[in-house]
Order: structure tokens, then C-alpha cells, then sequence
């Protein structure tokens, strides 16, 4: 138990480290740059409309005074912190009153459902798949799925999304190929709503299913294939364990430890993954949010997402990590 | 070397498919030197041309030979895919090397940085440098960024090899003999992880360049300069599908359908030479 705690404080420290570190390069890279955030959204202003120039004098002043860009750069550093801390950062320009950090968690659960349900899909089947498919290196099935699995895993993200929507959008338009739910549906507790939620998520999941899939299933059955030969597994043969036991317990749980650390190192990209599916689906998540932030020149709301995402990402490795002892008990005993 | 090469190509078909694929993708690039029109001037040709003898891949509605086009496109992702991949090898080779043998707080304090690295989601980050550079971010700036994040996988892969070079008698052999602590890893373990190098190489390059398209596709680099997500990114933003010039998508998707394979069987081949194991099986020993 000692050796648990040993664990979970390392990590804990190293998670801390990199919220603090992330978070600060997306400080220092926004506010080290010699764009100002207040003539940029000067420039948007005026292009649009005609203002005098007292009321530019006056914006500049009221802008200046909510970004804090007139201070030295600690203390701007300083204030970023003690507001960020409090969940504020300023409100957003897209929607103009509106806080960034609001519209941020209104995004939210719509990524999070999206990346959590693919993600575990995938790794639990790519995994299962890849196992079997190791510990059966004849069979024709598990061959021809790794030829497939081979072709599909290393082409981007995007074009298989944009694939997806041609095939579904075009060619055979059965699904919805884009928004979180239809229009005609009211927002609330309803099967309907539901339904339709599940029925727009089809496609932005299954293009994060079918790109994820191939590299656990190659990876999995890399391993077990190395794992399979091993003394102790011939060993346990021999002296008659149950096939069953054999493989889940001993082949199985083996392999699944770097598997685990691979899943934890993928994590980030995952979340870029999203960002692309959500906009290729126009999926009201917080990549899409970044992506419009971006475009419309909106400082706060960009700064809120990456700060969020950094965060989250590094939340979901450390959770990660902590399921590595439950697999490998020198974790735990160390 | 050379043998090494043969092998490969003889006992490993990915590898050979991969060579072939990724072959044709860079001849097909170089060709662009001899390109008779700049690829970066528009209304140069018939827009909307279908493919035919005279325009081989057809022409895009913004009036460029899509040929010359994907040609110049391909030639500056694989440039900048290259660049990028060095680039994190030097950082992942130096850190991986000098954590496994100097060990110690190095060693930890190495590795510290290496875990903030790995979990830092990479994709944020460039958001932000497009957001504040805007047009000034060229694909040097790119690359550069790039590479001080593609590094920490690979130097921690670098670093377990070393771990077991630093015990081995030839390593005891040259301290004793008095060779500096550069010149050992230099010239004595260096040799041992090329394979990884290499294999990661290509890894390295795939991520590179996929990072690379995402970004264009969202509108997120320099536009005017062609490579292949910027050619997907016109392709999109004139509703090419939609308009009925299918070249302008099928052509470049079917070529990086080609590269990425290509790249990939190259990884994974190479990767499987390196464990002795898979790579006894393979030849039937």
C-alpha cells in the first residue's frame, strides 16, 4: 500500500507540472507576441463599422483596461492566475457579454461524451481484436483484418472524416452529417432527444473509431505475439492451466501494460482528432469553439479553451496512469 | 548497412511495398523542380478541366495545372516533414543518450521534462502560434515548433537502449581507455540506436505531416504556399465535390492515401527488423 502512495504522490507532482507548464506557454505565447489583442479587435471593429474617433480612444482605453495589456508582464502573469483560479477569463467577443469560460462548459459535455465513448470503444475492441488475433496468428479472419487495419490506421484524421461524409453525405445519405442534434428537436429529457443525439454522433464517433482502431489492434497484436512465446506461458500450457486462464491472465494482462502507457502517450492526440471531426461534422463541441475563437479573433475564448483542454488532457493521463497498478502489481509493491 | 537494406527488401514484402509507395511519391515531388509554371500564381490554365493528355491530372477551378500543383505540394510536405522529423531526432538523440548513460539527477530531471512534454497536447499550442503570427508563421516556424514537441517518445525509446549499452564491457573498455563522455556516445552507442532513429524517422514524419494537413485544412497556415493540406483546403473552401471536379479530391487523397502507407509500412517494417525475434521468424530461422 506503502508503494501505492509513492505512486500516486509522483504523479500527482507531475500532473500538477504540466497544468502549470501548459498553461503558462499559452500565457507566454499569446502575450510575448508582438500582436496586440486590443488593436486586433480595434481592427475588426472598425472595419465594420464607422466610429468616431473618440469612441475608438474610448474602446481602446476599455479594452486596454480589461486585458490588463498595459502592466508589465509579471504582474499581467500574476493576474492571469489569480483570475484563472477563479474560472474567469474575461468575456468572450463571439458571443459578447457572455463569459468564455461559460461558453467553454456548455461545449464541454458534447466533446467529452464524444471522445470518452470512442475512445474506450476503441481501445477495448482494438485491444480484444488484437489479442485474439496475436494468439491466432493463422487464422485467416484476424489476417485479413490486419491487412485492412494496416491500410486504414496511418491516413489523417481528416480524410477519413471527409471520406466518411462523402460516402454518408453524398453518395448514401442515411445519416445526419452534421450538428449535435436536428433542428426540429427540443433540448430536454425526451427519447427523441436522445435519439437524436445518438443518431448525429454516429458519424463523428465512427471516423474516431475507425482511425483509432488500427493502431491498438497492430500494437496489441504485436505483443501478445512476442508474449505468447514466452517460458512462463509455455510453462502454464504444459502444466495444464485452462486456456481461458492462459489467455486473459497471463498473455492478456502482460500485454495490456504498455498498452496502457500507449494510451495515456496517445491521449493528446486524440483530443486533436476531435477538434477536426467536430468541425469536418459541425459538432457543437469545443473544437468547434476553438476553431471559431480563432477565426473571429476572439482572445479570451481561446485562451479559456486551450487553458480547458491542457488541463483536461493531462487530467485524463493521470487518471490513466492510476489504473496502471491494478495491471501491474510491482507498481504497487515497489 | 547495405546487407541490411537487402534483407529487408527480400524477407519483409511491407517493406518493399512501402519503398515502392514511398519511391513513387518522391519522384513524383522532385519532378517539381522541372515544374514550367509557379506553382503559387493562379489563373495560369483553363480552370475546371477534367484530366486529358494535356493536363494530366486536370485543372482546379483556380486555374492551376493540377499536376504541377500537387507536385510542388508534395515536394514542400515531405521537405517540411523531413525538417521537422531531424530536428526532434537531434533533440530525442542528445536527451535519449545522455539521460540512459550519465544517469543520476540528469537522468530524472531529463525525464521530468521528457513526461511534461509527452502530455501536453501538442494541438492547442500551434492553434495559439497561428493565432498570435497569423500570416507571419511560415513552415520553417512551423517545423521548428513542431519539433520541440515531436521528441519525448522517441527519447525515451532512445534512452532504455542506452540504459543497457552503459553496462556493456565495450562501454568500460573506452572509459578506461580514457575517451570523453561525447565521444562515447558519439561514436560507440550511437551506432546502436540508428535503428530506432530510423524507424522513428518515419513515425515522426507521419505525424509531422498529418499535424500539418489538420492545421491547413482549418485554414491555419500560410495558405498561398502549396502543400498538401493547403491543396485540400482550396479544394474544400471551392465545394470542388459539390461542383462536380472530383479530381480536385480524389487525386491528392488517393497520393496521400499512398505516402502515409507508405511511410507507415516503412515504420512498422523497420521496427519489426529491430527486435531479433520477429525479425529470426520472419526468415524462417
Amino acid at each position: 500500500m506503502h508503494g501505492y502512495f509513492w505512486f500516486v504522490g509522483k504523479r500527482l507532482l507531475q500532473l500538477l507540472a504540466v497544468i502549470f507548464c501548459g498553461i503558462s506557454a499559452t500565457f507566454f505565447i499569446t502575450h510575448l507576441s508582438p500582436i496586440d489583442p486590443v488593436e486586433q479587435v480595434l481592427g475588426r471593429l472598425s472595419a465594420r463599422s464607422n466610429l468616431s474617433p473618440e469612441a475608438i480612444a474610448a474602446t481602446r482605453a476599455a479594452l486596454t483596461e480589461m486585458y490588463g495589456t498595459g502592466q508589465p508582464i509579471l504582474t499581467q502573469y500574476l493576474n492571469f492566475w489569480t483570475r484563472l483560479l477563479r474560472g474567469d477569463l474575461g468575456p468572450s467577443l463571439l458571443a459578447f457579454p457572455t463569459p468564455s469560460m461559460e461558453l467553454v462548459t456548455r461545449a464541454m459535455p458534447w466533446t467529452l461524451g464524444l471522445l470518452v465513448t470512442s475512445t474506450l470503444f476503441t481501445f477495448v475492441i482494438g485491444n480484444l481484436l488484437g489479442a485474439l488475433a496475436g494468439y491466432h496468428p493463422e487464422n485467416r479472419f484476424f489476417q485479413a483484418f490486419g491487412l485492412i487495419a494496416m491500410g486504414v490506421q496511418p491516413i489523417p484524421y481528416y480524410i477519413v472524416a471527409f471520406i466518411l461524409l462523402i460516402i454518408f453525405g453524398f453518395l448514401w445519405p442515411v445519416l445526419p452529417i452534421s450538428g449535435g442534434f436536428a433542428m426540429d428537436v427540443r433540448p430536454a429529457m425526451s427519447w427523441q432527444f436522445i435519439f437524436s443525439i445518438l443518431q448525429h454522433s454516429i458519424l463523428p464517433a465512427l471516423s474516431l473509431v475507425l482511425v483509432g482502431f488500427g493502431g491498438w489492434f497492430l500494437g496489441m497484436r504485436a505483443l501478445v505475439s512476442n508474449v505468447v512465446n514466452e517460458d512462463y506461458v509455455t510453462y502454464a500450457g504444459l502444466a495444464g492451466v485452462k486456456k481461458q486462464t492462459i489467455v486473459g491472465g497471463y498473455v492478456i494482462r502482460n500485454a495490456l501494460v504498455p498498452q496502457l502507457t500507449a494510451l495515456a502517450m496517445a491521449l493528446g492526440g486524440v483530443f486533436s482528432g476531435t477538434v477536426i471531426t467536430e468541425q469536418v461534422f459541425n459538432y457543437p463541441g469545443i473544437g468547434s469553439l476553438l476553431i471559431d475563437g480563432v477565426n473571429y479573433g476572439d482572445y479570451s475564448l481561446v485562451l479559456a479553451v486551450s487553458t480547458v483542454s491542457i488541463t483536461a488532457v493531462a487530467l485524463a493521463i493521470f487518471i490513466v496512469d492510476l489504473l496502471h497498478p491494478l495491471l501491474d502489481p510491482r507498481v504497487r509493491t515497489e | 548497412m547495405f546487407s541490411v537494406f537487402r534483407d529487408l527488401i527480400r524477407y519483409n514484402i511491407e517493406f518493399a511495398i512501402g519503398l515502392i509507395l514511398v519511391g513513387a511519391v518522391v519522384i513524383f515531388a522532385v519532378l517539381s523542380y522541372f515544374s514550367p509554371v509557379d506553382p503559387s500564381l493562379i489563373y495560369m490554365a483553363m480552370p475546371d478541366q477534367p484530366p486529358s493528355g494535356q493536363y494530366w491530372f486536370g485543372t482546379n477551378s483556380r486555374g492551376q495545372d493540377l499536376f504541377w500543383q500537387l507536385s510542388a505540394a508534395f515536394r514542400n510536405s515531405l521537405i517540411f516533414g523531413i525538417t521537422v522529423a531531424v530536428l526532434s531526432r537531434i533533440i530525442s538523440i542528445t536527451v535519449g543518450l545522455l539521460s540512459g548513460y550519465v544517469g543520476g539527477w540528469v537522468d530524472r530531471v531529463l525525464m521530468f521534462i521528457n513526461d511534461i512534454f509527452v502530455a501536453v497536447p501538442i494541438f492547442p499550442i500551434l492553434v495559439l502560434f497561428y493565432f498570435v503570427l497569423r500570416n507571419n508563421m511560415d513552415s520553417f516556424t512551423l517545423a521548428l515548433i513542431m519539433a520541440c514537441f515531436g521528441w519525448p517518445f522517441d527519447a525515451r525509446l532512445i534512452r532504455s537502449v542506452a540504459l543497457g549499452l552503459k553496462h556493456r564491457e565495450f562501454t568500460r573498455h573506452a572509459v578506461f581507455a580514457g575517451m570523453s563522455t561525447p565521444k562515447i556516445l558519439l561514436e560507440e552507442h550511437l551506432p546502436y540506436v540508428m535503428p530506432i532513429v530510423f524507424s522513428t524517422f518515419m513515425a515522426n514524419m507521419l505525424w509531422s505531416i498529418g499535424l500539418e494537413v489538420t492545421l491547413a485544412v482549418l485554414g491555419f497556415t500560410n495558405l498561398n504556399n502549396p502543400t498538401i493540406g493547403t491543396v485540400l483546403y482550396w479544394a474544400i473552401s471551392h465545394s470542388a465535390i459539390v461542383v462536380g471536379v472530383w479530381w480536385w479530391i480524389v487525386i491528392p487523397v488517393v497520393l496521400i492515401v499512398m505516402t502515409f502507407l507508405g511511410l507507415f509500412l516503412l515504420a512498422v517494417s523497420m521496427n519489426e527488423y529491430i527486435d531479433p525475434r520477429s525479425r529470426l521468424r520472419r526468415m524462417g530461422a
